[in-house]
């Protein structure tokens, strides 16, 4: 019984720790593709945000420092996205595909003399009371200051999609650009708007994970994480609440085959590596008539015209 | 705007993204498990850097943790074992005269050039740092020697590309440091025959193609003893990436060790899959600590990220390859380290004389291979000095603690009572001792 809870704890743990980066760049991701756009550099983004947020605390000491120049290299990479697939009419998964590539060698470049530099980064900040909740209370409420803001993040997408000018003008792009530019906006703005944003929380969480969760910069250390939230954009449904779920889902999955490993659980680790992407293509291949449907139409051109 | 009630093609559709969501999956599965086969990818040469560590094309750009499958497949020890003994008995002396380009006299002003192959990065404060220093130390001791390096190669064909690349700047001498390199390199060594390649850690030799390893698991040993004194829970923890046979000697020493100071202590072993994924690691740290862990130690190519993490989580930590012990003021204990300046100065100096021959070799403490890592501050004299008796012990070749019997997890016996195991048995561990809780496949 004592494994049970054990187990459980870790997947909380787990869902929090490795799954916030995860979520700022669904959340990224999220915004992107409401705009009727798709960003596979999303991967590379992150590990702009990784790089250039851990370079900029380590040179200046300051961790705030650190997640705005993640968060400036993250969407300046995405900018270039916007640029090329809006004003040269290149192919958005080509395209970004290649960023993604370009974001990783440009770290490994920029980043091959920080890769033993210490930092303080950012520390656990334990709220009150709410900690004191058995398994659940370590898990969420003592997290770094990222972690808390990515829980009001979703939320607060939520109401700016669905409740805001700025929101309803963002999915209205993503539907129908001419219907949008009738209504009297100016949709190519608002996607490299919407890019740019998508890019810069894209690095916020590469920031996440190495100004907050690792406290280190290694090449390529996001690991296909950038992927993961392209895939779960579609897990969710292009909602913030259910791309909060789905990231915690991935993560709890990471610490849930980590800590079964330390009850010596039957089953081989090499499985239970599988276990993350696994659980997301199975809850995918389950609702894909209802994601097909929930798709901003903007996306469904794009994915057309590439096949 | 919202008029998706409308019928739309909705399985086409669905399909298109699916298919594109499952090849990205598989993707980063591959990438994420590490099933490269070697033989799969073509050879680059045009994307290829020489030596310098300062490219942004090429091999940098993927995921530079590959695990070879032999890796994967934990390396079957039987297959290990004899590969390792018929190497032993047919290669370990042979004629050298070939190779014999690095033994030519230099004219004036010409220097020998020997490169450097790493897997990772030079600054990981782990088995890439130690290597790399280990390369310093060579270019010190001989000043007519120049290096070429080149690091986060993967274990691909890249490789075959890096090496063709700095032989074509003249190196003569190229040191492989990677264990998943040894294949790609084993392809090329016919073709480059007054070439010496020096591979780290694999069982067999050629004329041109030479293999040495350390015996750091005697350090693991003494290290596990500090573990075993330090620990109040009982609980030690093992972060590794894969079971191959070294990691399943240093894990079973290190509980070998506890063990002797105490008889009822635990250790837990967790696999990443991956040699270097700091976010994993974390995550494996935060699953130690709720297991009750106290004190961690690793067998990962990168290892600032755990003994931070350590030091963060208020546990003590163990090194491995290199000294962190600045990175853990509060939580550091000792380490297992390399020593490699020395080794590599002796082979080169052979070579260079022409008396070296090409083997497989293993050596430990006694010749100095590995060293033992500073002590944390906070241990006290007697607990130090008991453990410099273990590393003095193990050093003189008296003290064998592998001597049977041996006891695996399922209480099958490896080791018979009072035999001492030979040095190649050793290297082909495949199990986890009695005590251990994790798997090896």
């Amino acid at each position: 019984m004592s494994d049970v809870w054990l187990v459980l704890g870790g997947t909380l743990t787990g869902a929090v720790g490795p799954g916030i980066s995860v979520l700022y760049a669904t959340y990224g991701e999220l915004i992107t593709e409401r705009a009727g756009r798709i960003n596979l550099g999303i991967e590379g983004s992150m590990l702009m945000g990784a790089c250039f947020g851990f370079i900029a605390t380590v040179e200046t000491g300051s961790v705030t420092v650190g997640i705005f120049a993640g968060m400036i290299g993250g969407g300046a990479l995405s900018l270039i996205l916007a640029y090329l697939v809006i004003y040269r009419n290149t192919n958005q998964l080509a395209t970004g595909f290649a960023l993604t590539l370009f974001g990783a060698g440009i770290t490994a470049y920029a980043g091959r003399s920080y890769v033993d530099s210490t930092i303080g980064g950012l520390n656990p900040i334990s709220i009150p009371f709410l900690s004191e909740i058995p398994k659940l209370g370590s898990a969420l409420f003592e997290q770094d200051i990222l972690a808390y803001t990515a829980y009001a993040l979703g939320p607060l997408l939520f109401w700016g999609l669905h409740y805001t000018r700025t929101g309803l003008s963002l999915k209205a792009v993503g539907e129908s650009i001419s219907v949008a530019y009738a209504a009297g906006r100016n949709p190519y703005v608002i996607q490299i708007a919407a890019i740019a944003i998508g890019g810069a929380l894209a690095g916020l969480g590469g920031a996440q994970l190495s100004l907050g969760f690792t406290h280190t910069w290694s090449e390529g250390m996001t690991v296909g994480r950038g992927f993961v939230a392209v895939g779960l954009v579609i897990f969710a449904m292009w909602s913030p609440l259910r791309a909060m779920v789905g990231a915690f889902l991935f993560g709890g999955a990471i610490g849930l085959q980590l800590q079964l490993q330390t009850v010596g659980a039957p089953v081989s680790p090499f499985i239970l590596d599988m276990l993350p992407y696994l659980i997301i293509i199975f809850v995918m291949a389950l609702w894909s008539r209802a994601s097909a449907r929930a798709m901003p139409e903007g996306l469904k051109g794009v994915l057309k015209a590439t096949t | 705007m919202y008029n998706r009630i409308r019928k739309l093609p909705i399985f086409t559709h669905s399909h298109r993204i699916l298919i594109g969501v499952f090849m990205l999956m598989a993707i980063v599965a591959l990438a994420a498990c590490g099933s490269d086969d070697p033989t799969a990818v073509p050879a680059q040469p045009t994307a290829v850097p020489a030596s310098s560590s300062t490219d942004t094309s090429g091999p940098t750009t993927t995921t530079a943790t590959t695990p070879s499958t032999a890796e994967l497949h934990g390396g079957s020890p039987d297959i290990f074992l004899k590969g390792f003994e018929d190497a032993a008995a047919d290669s370990s002396f042979r004629a050298t005269s070939k190779f014999a380009a690095a033994a030519k006299p230099l004219a004036a002003g010409e220097k020998l050039k020997v490169g450097f192959i790493f897997v990772g990065s030079q600054k990981d404060l782990g088995y890439n740092q130690a290597a790399a220093e280990g390369s310093q130390y060579l270019e010190k001791a001989f000043p007519d020697i120049e290096v070429l390096r080149s690091e986060n190669i993967p274990e691909t064909a890249d490789v075959q590309a890096v090496e063709e690349q700095m032989i074509r700047d003249g190196a003569t001498i190229i040191f492989a440091t990677s264990y998943g390199y040894s294949g790609p390199t084993k392809a090329i060594i016919e073709k480059h025959p007054d070439v010496m390649f020096l591979h780290m850690g694999d069982v067999e030799s050629f004329e041109n193609y030479s293999s040495f390893f350390g015996n750091i698991w005697q350090l693991e040993y003494a290290a596990g003893q500090l573990a075993g004194h330090t620990s109040k829970t009982g609980k030690l923890g093992f972060i590794a990436a894969f079971p191959i046979p070294q990691t399943l000697l240093n894990v079973n020493a290190f509980h070998l060790g506890a063990q002797s100071v105490n008889p009822d202590i635990k250790t837990t072993f967790v696999l990443t899959s991956s040699w270097c994924d700091p976010a994993k690691q974390a995550t494996a740290v935060q699953a130690m600590v709720e297991a009750g862990v106290d004190v961690l130690t690793q067998h990962q190519d990168c290892t600032k990220t755990i003994v931070e993490a350590a030091e963060r989580a208020g546990i003590y930590v163990s090194g491995y390859h290199q000294d962190a012990s600045p990175a853990a003021p509060n939580a550091w204990l000792t380490g297992a380290a390399w020593n490699w300046g020395p080794v590599y100065s002796e082979i080169v100096a052979e070579i260079r004389q022409g008396t070296y021959k090409s083997s497989v070799m293993f050596q430990g403490l006694d010749a100095g291979w590995v060293k033992l890592s500073p002590f944390g501050s906070f241990l006290s004299d007697e607990v130090k000095q008991s453990i410099l008796d273990t590393v003095e012990k193990l050093r003189s070749g008296n003290f064998q603690p592998f001597t049977g019997p041996i006891t695996d997890q399922d209480g099958v016996i490896q080791i018979a009572d009072g035999v001492v195991p030979t040095d190649a048995q050793l290297q082909g561990t495949g199990y986890l001792l009695q005590g251990i809780t994790g798997r090896t496949n």
